[in-house]
């Protein structure tokens, strides 16, 4: 009698335990189905993580991972004092904020001008044919500006002869002209698809606004200003702000696919040079390249937080 | 509201140009129109462009002279293609890799999703947590580079397969529909009728769950068709590339198999090197049109999905 008095007041710890216990039995069907997605989550995600301690030893191919002498910070080190710390680490900073400076307003601007648009099997057309390049893959697309930037078969070459007269000099491999193909050709590819979320988010306004606008005499122009963007606003900042969480990290595929000896100066960003020092070096140095890449994971881990919080004070949103 | 206006909006609808614009609207509508036309045609371009170079001459391609439409209409460079077994073996690996993969990246994410979506399952926010991390930190190149050597996966084709069989982020969509579009009271009386988990998956939940199912299907299979990194890096033996793999051979490095040079003569040689570019065309149409041609059927799905992954679950 007493001990029942007592659970009713405050359940004791066996008994917490044993309706936990109780509740996981229930579940046990759903359990099974988490079993292969969790194990291949710890084994191809968590365990490598293990891994990041080479960066802190120098790795010894008899010993492997885990017998590898410690070396402490030397590895960082040698990378904040190599000429190529300065080098990779502004490269990577610089095409990421052009890349957001370009191309974040373009689908913003893009979805508003679709969103008026009065016809709709032209819409549909439109959104077809934008959207289209975003499933190209980026060795076809790398592929595609190889040969139309080709300064003398390709479509620039044919373009600036007639302009000028002559041939101009090989773009491809400008160092000065890597940023902006690498940007401008990315716009191109993906401004289509980028724009859906905003135009999903236009569809949200209530007509109703629209045709009160209209009675009181306002213009398409004056609606789009005082009704769209106020509405697209919060969702355009918060991918804002998400987009600026990821500046540290600029994609290997394209920027590989697009470096060659003569650009290399400009075009060298983080990830690639972890794969270099990494996988194709002469001599590969494995704790090297883990460090290099730690450095980049955990800016990138800090600046996800930070952003995140910004979100979620401006913009009452956030992804966690 | 008035009849009138809502009439008024109805007709706008209907029929755009019966009605009557002001000034300030007229000209707003002509530049948004031929803003969004000139954007459309600047993305068309450079793909007619492709297309038209692949079905001109060699000739015509290396002077230049291809602007818009074919120049010297020739179907010379599919033949060339088609006799260029290499592409065979990647198009036969992808379409492999895309259709096993797909398969398994599949089931991975629903099942993981429905347990995840379980509103009441003890440890939820915990198990959470443990895939999303994933989302914001990783081992790196290295470490995991060893782990695929450690497992015996390097050099073996399923090393496209197993390691990615779940993207987060689709893993994320795919729950976000199943707590947001299927109905909690559905599980509660299939529960009260004595449905286990199993049967409510199979029988209740997957069936309702096609819009969602395509949409990530779709993002799997696009993503298997057009990567190249994994193969790059894990892959030796040519007999196992995907098509990606050979394309940036031909496209990036401009090298073309000596398979192919060995059995031409020294004439068909020469025109081969002029024919490079010729072929480069046609190498990117072949690739591309797969994918280009299911898109648009499942455009719609595409967009549904956006809009489901925006909403925070």
């Amino acid at each position: 009698m007493k001990n029942d008095n007592l659970m009713l007041t405050k359940p004791s710890g066996t008994v917490y335990w044993r309706r936990l216990w109780l509740r996981i039995c229930r579940h046990w069907q759903v359990y099974v189905f988490l079993f292969l997605p969790v194990a291949f989550i710890l084994l191809f995600h968590y365990y490598p993580m293990t891994g990041i301690q080479l960066a802190f030893k120098q790795f010894d191919f008899k010993k492997g991972i885990w017998g590898s002498p410690w070396v402490g910070w030397d590895q960082f080190e040698k990378f904040f004092k190599s000429h190529m710390f300065s080098r990779v680490v502004k490269n990577t900073l610089r095409i990421s904020v052009y890349e957001i400076f370009a191309g974040f307003p373009i689908p913003i601007v893009f979805a508003l001008l679709l969103n008026s648009f009065r016809h709709e099997r032209l819409k549909k057309t439109v959104q077809t044919i934008t959207y289209m390049p975003h499933f190209i893959s980026v060795i076809v697309l790398v592929g595609m500006l190889f040969q139309i930037m080709n300064s003398r078969s390709g479509l620039y070459g044919t373009i600036v002869h007639y302009l000028t007269g002559n041939y101009p000099k090989d773009i491809l491999g400008s160092a000065k002209a890597f940023a902006h193909i690498y940007v401008w050709s990315g716009i191109w590819q993906h401004f289509g698809w980028g724009s859906i979320i905003y135009l999903a988010a236009l569809t949200g306004v209530s007509p109703e606004l629209h045709e009160s606008a209209q009675i009181d005499g306002a213009s398409r122009f004056q609606r789009v200003i005082h009704i769209d963007i106020p509405t697209l606003l919060p969702t355009a900042i918060i991918m804002l702000i998400l987009r600026a969480g990821q500046v540290m990290s600029i994609g290997f595929e394209k920027v590989y696919l697009m470096q060659n000896t003569l650009n290399q100066i400009n075009s060298e960003v983080i990830s690639t040079y972890v794969y270099k020092i990494g996988l194709t070096a002469t001599i590969t140095d494995y704790s090297y390249a883990t460090s290099i890449g730690l450095f980049n994971s955990v800016i990138n881990l800090v600046l996800i937080i930070f952003v995140n919080q910004l979100a979620k004070r401006v913009g009452d949103t956030s992804l966690w | 509201m008035s009849t009138v206006t809502q009439t008024k909006n109805l007709l706008a609808m209907a029929k755009p140009s019966k009605v009557k614009l002001s000034t300030a609207d007229k000209v707003y509508y002509s530049i948004v129109y031929s803003v969004i036309i000139f954007l459309t045609v600047l993305v068309l371009y450079p793909l007619i462009f492709v297309v038209s170079s692949s079905f001109s001459s060699g000739q015509a391609v290396t002077n230049g002279r291809v602007i818009l439409w074919p120049v010297e209409f020739s179907i010379e460079s599919y033949k060339r293609v088609y006799e260029y077994k290499v592409i065979w073996t990647g198009y036969r690996n992808t379409i492999f890799y895309t259709l096993v993969g797909t398969l398994w990246n599949v089931i991975m994410t629903a099942c993981a999703a429905f347990a995840l979506s379980r509103p009441k399952l003890p440890g939820r926010s915990w198990l959470m947590f443990l895939f999303a991390f994933t989302m914001l930190f990783n081992g790196g190149l290295i470490p995991n580079f060893l782990l695929i050597r450690d497992l015996g996966l390097y050099n073996s084709p399923w090393v496209l397969i197993i390691p990615g069989a779940i993207s987060v982020y689709n893993m994320i969509i795919t729950r976000t529909f199943f707590q947001n579009s299927i109905p909690g009271e559905l599980n509660e009386a299939a529960v009260v009728d004595g449905c286990s988990d199993f049967r409510y998956f199979f029988a209740i939940l997957l069936p309702l769950s096609k819009a969602v199912l395509s949409v990530i299907t779709l993002y799997y299979a696009v993503a298997h068709w057009n990567s190249y990194f994994s193969a790059m890096i894990y892959l030796n033996t040519r007999n196992y590339w995907p098509l990606q793999l050979f394309l940036r051979e031909i496209l990036i490095n401009n090298q073309f198999s000596a398979e192919m040079l060995t059995t031409m003569t020294d004439e068909e040689i020469q025109k081969l090197q002029g024919m490079s570019d010729l072929l480069k065309y046609a190498f990117i149409v072949v690739a591309t049109v797969p994918i280009l041609m299911v898109y648009p059927f499942i455009q719609k799905y595409f967009a549904k999905g956006v809009m489901i992954g925006s909403i925070k679950g």
